[in-house]
């Protein structure tokens, strides 16, 4: 009897909690606007690309069924796995880039130094102009007669300024172009987060005898692992989507040096109005964008979300 | 919390396709021919067009004409300045149940899809109903507009064959003439390149330019044919050793030096090639016909005093007349046949696009109608001895061979100059070429 006094009340205190957690989050109908514009604009859409995978379609008139012809094509099509390959080296690239300089700028920028508000500013300038523009102006930038390719060309093994034009300047150039573009989102990201570490850790850091990098490293680097991996998945997964960049940049080129899987799919079907087959490539990008950022939730621990404060 | 990323992703991808979607939504809502109730006219025809300011008032003209008297009015509507979003716009349109009544296009590769799914009418039954009509245009011009053997467009707009334009001032200095040989040519590229200056001008960047040569090598070595097979799908059309040659060609120009080294870094678009060409830096640029309003545009004394132009030379033993040109042969209006007045479209294209308002209003743009008879008005152009150059040219051309991406059907244009691309870098042999060309499905 005296027994199980406590176990119903705690039973009541636990119905209690759960009657208050379900009065200030009702579920589903918060959900509900989300569902819909998900449901309209992007499930319905994918569920069309779906059928259409299955058929032959140029756009214009009814689309005819010709079974897995598009899929069978995609496996045997050397030019797919090609843009593949390419997509990989591109998002490597640019996650290897983008990384350290977002890293070390956003903590530089969690700083208190002088001028800091103001170079940060100017930092930050890149992530207000559209991606269109800025290819536009860097295409200009690139010309290697009179733009800086010409001037800077021959420090950087491009003595002819010769640098959009050849396979490996062409992908060099979308990486910087890209780098260019979003550091300063990744820094702002890597600001915020450096903020948040407890200045007590550092205190604590400083009583041991360690000094800048090591603090850096055992510190700050540790502290900043989940934003680490926000921000790798939001490269990786974003990298899939690089396309405005190219299209404007080196229009694929030079040859297919710089067709990446996007491009490839809006080469299929807006150039060669294949909408089918177009529709096949955009599913395995679905397929991989979803795997890939699965993998990094899987493998980083981030679906458990542990706070890097636990024990503070 | 596990779903977290999940919803966050979620969110975003649907804001993301939501504000893609915006714009084409709205486009859906106002891309119809606007209604009108009265029956056998009285009805507002959409007429699409590119945005280019200069052309753009002189078409508004002939409209403003057109709707003083006619019993539906004709409406302007000023698209995109991109040849490409252009496109893409009216595809999607075409595809709708509300397509425009008149469409601006390239003729050939750029409707055949339209001709092939019933969207644009047979405009030929109208024009051998008045060879009146039919004959106030350059017939050569008139054919190239033809699909299948059908009329499907009527010339609206000045003719952009290719042309060899060189820098005079700087021909005069160095005592040479244009090449009236291939050979010629391959000596002037060897002499220019003694006195370190550029021989050609080449927009490789944007890898259009670079078809121009082919096209022309083509042409000369082989004659029209060659590409008419190819246009025509025969099978084994790009084995023609023809086209071997000219890549070869091609390979031996790149090989001397004809274009620099760093041409695959220059753009056409953004003045990269024509701004080389208006410095004296290259000595010749092979380029359609709107490299002269480029140039007076953006380099005024350049365009003035320097500008020159020849027709493409003649190769030795070549098949090719050297007269023929390549390039594009105008612009056409089309009519759909969704529209809800299509005799009034039809009565609008044969009342104002042979126009003598309408003529004088193009030539003073610069342009140079394919018109027949027009000699005599080409005075007025701001360009006078170019725009007759341009007419005669056009005139005595046995063939107008419109440019390959234009003419070969959508799937071939990104290979095609891609692989060209490769030849011209040297990453493909033409063999390699041809190969990569005859996959293409």
């Amino acid at each position: 009897m005296t027994a199980a006094v406590p176990v119903a009340r705690s039973r009541g205190a636990r119905t209690a909690e759960r009657g208050t957690d379900r009065a200030a989050r009702p579920g589903v109908v918060w959900v509900l606007p989300a569902v819909f514009f998900f449901a309209l604009f992007a499930g319905l859409p994918l569920v069309l690309v779906a059928v259409l995978s299955f058929t032959s379609w140029n756009g214009l008139g009814t689309p005819t069924f010709n079974g897995l012809d598009n899929w069978s094509r995609l496996l045997s099509d050397s030019s797919v796995l090609e843009s593949l390959r390419i997509s990989a080296v591109l998002t490597v690239l640019c996650w290897a880039v983008q990384t350290p300089l977002a890293l070390l700028l956003g903590v530089w920028a969690a700083g208190r130094q002088r001028n800091r508000a103001v170079l940060s500013s100017i930092f930050f300038l890149p992530l207000l102009m559209s991606t269109a523009a800025i290819a536009i102006t860097w295409l200009t930038l690139l010309d290697p007669n009179f733009g800086l390719a010409a001037r800077f060309g021959h420090y950087i093994g491009f003595p002819d300024g010769n640098i959009i034009g050849s396979p490996r300047g062409a992908l060099a150039c979308v990486v910087v172009v890209v780098t260019w573009q979003f550091v300063p989102f990744h820094t702002l990201l890597y600001q915020a987060a450096a903020r948040q570490v407890p200045r007590s850790l550092y205190d604590a850091a400083t009583v041991d005898g360690a000094g800048r990098v090591r603090q850096f490293r055992h510190v700050t680097l540790p502290q900043l692992r989940n934003t680490i991996v926000t921000s790798s998945v939001l490269m990786l997964v974003g990298s899939l989507t690089y396309f405005e960049t190219v299209l404007i940049l080196t229009q694929g080129g030079p040859g297919t040096a710089t067709t990446i899987l996007p491009q490839k799919m809006y080469i299929s079907a807006f150039r060669d109005y294949q909408m089918g087959y177009a529709s096949v490539i955009a599913l395995a990008l679905v397929a991989l964008g979803t795997a890939l950022s699965l993998l990094i939730v899987r493998f980083s621990g981030f679906a458990k979300m542990r706070s890097t404060l636990e024990g503070m | 919390m596990g779903e977290k990323p999940l919803s966050r992703r979620t969110f975003l991808s649907a804001a993301g396709i939501a504000g893609l979607s915006a714009p084409l939504l709205a486009a859906c809502g106002t891309s119809g021919p606007g209604g009108g109730d009265a029956k056998g006219g009285g009805k507002t025809l959409q007429a699409w067009v590119l945005v280019d300011q200069a052309q753009n008032r002189v078409q508004q003209g002939a409209i403003t004409d057109f709707n003083k008297t006619g019993a539906s009015k004709v409406k302007l509507l000023p698209i995109s300045s991109d040849g490409a979003a252009y496109t893409d716009k009216l595809r999607v349109s075409m595809g709708s149940p509300n397509p425009p009544d008149l469409l601006f296009n390239w003729g050939s590769g750029s409707i055949r899809n339209y001709v092939q799914t019933g969207g644009l009418m047979d405009l030929g039954p109208k024009l051998s109903a008045d060879t009146a009509w039919k004959n106030s245009f350059l017939p050569s011009v008139l054919d190239a507009g033809k699909i299948d053997g059908k009329y499907y467009g009527i010339p609206m707009r000045g003719m952009q064959p290719v042309i060899l334009f060189y820098n005079k001032t700087l021909f005069a200095e160095q005592g040479q003439k244009p090449p009236a040989t291939f050979d010629d040519l391959l000596k002037l590229v060897d002499y220019f390149k003694s006195k370190n200056i550029q021989p050609f001008a080449l927009g490789g960047l944007d890898q259009w330019p670079n078809l121009m040569w082919l096209e022309y090598l083509v042409e000369r070595t082989g004659g029209p044919s060659v590409f008419e097979n190819i246009a025509a799908g025969k099978p084994g059309a790009w084995q023609d050793p023809t086209i071997t040659t000219a890549l070869q060609q091609i390979r031996d120009l790149v090989d001397r030096g004809a274009f620099g080294t760093n041409f695959n870094s220059v753009n056409y678009v953004k003045d990269g090639a024509g701004l080389l060409f208006a410095k004296g830096k290259a000595a010749m640029h092979l380029m359609g016909t709107w490299e002269v309003s480029n140039q007076v545009d953006r380099h005024k004394s350049f365009a003035a005093k320097d500008l020159s132009f020849a027709p493409f030379p003649s190769v030795a033993g070549g098949k090719g007349d050297p007269n023929a040109v390549v390039g594009n042969p105008t612009n056409y209006f089309s009519v759909s046949t969704k529209s809800a007045d299509k005799d009034s479209a039809v009565e609008f294209l044969k009342k104002e696009m042979s126009s003598a308002a309408y003529v004088d209003a193009l030539i003073k743009t610069g342009d140079v109608p394919a018109v027949a008879g027009i000699e005599g008005k080409l005075g007025a152009s701001p360009q006078p001895d170019f725009a007759r150059y341009v007419y005669q040219m056009v005139q005595k051309a046995p063939s107008f061979t419109l440019s390959w991406d234009q003419a070969l059907p959508s799937q071939f244009k990104t290979p095609l100059l891609a692989n060209l691309q490769s030849v011209f870098t040297k990453k493909k042999s033409p063999e390699q070429f041809v190969t990569a060309m005859e996959s293409v499905k």
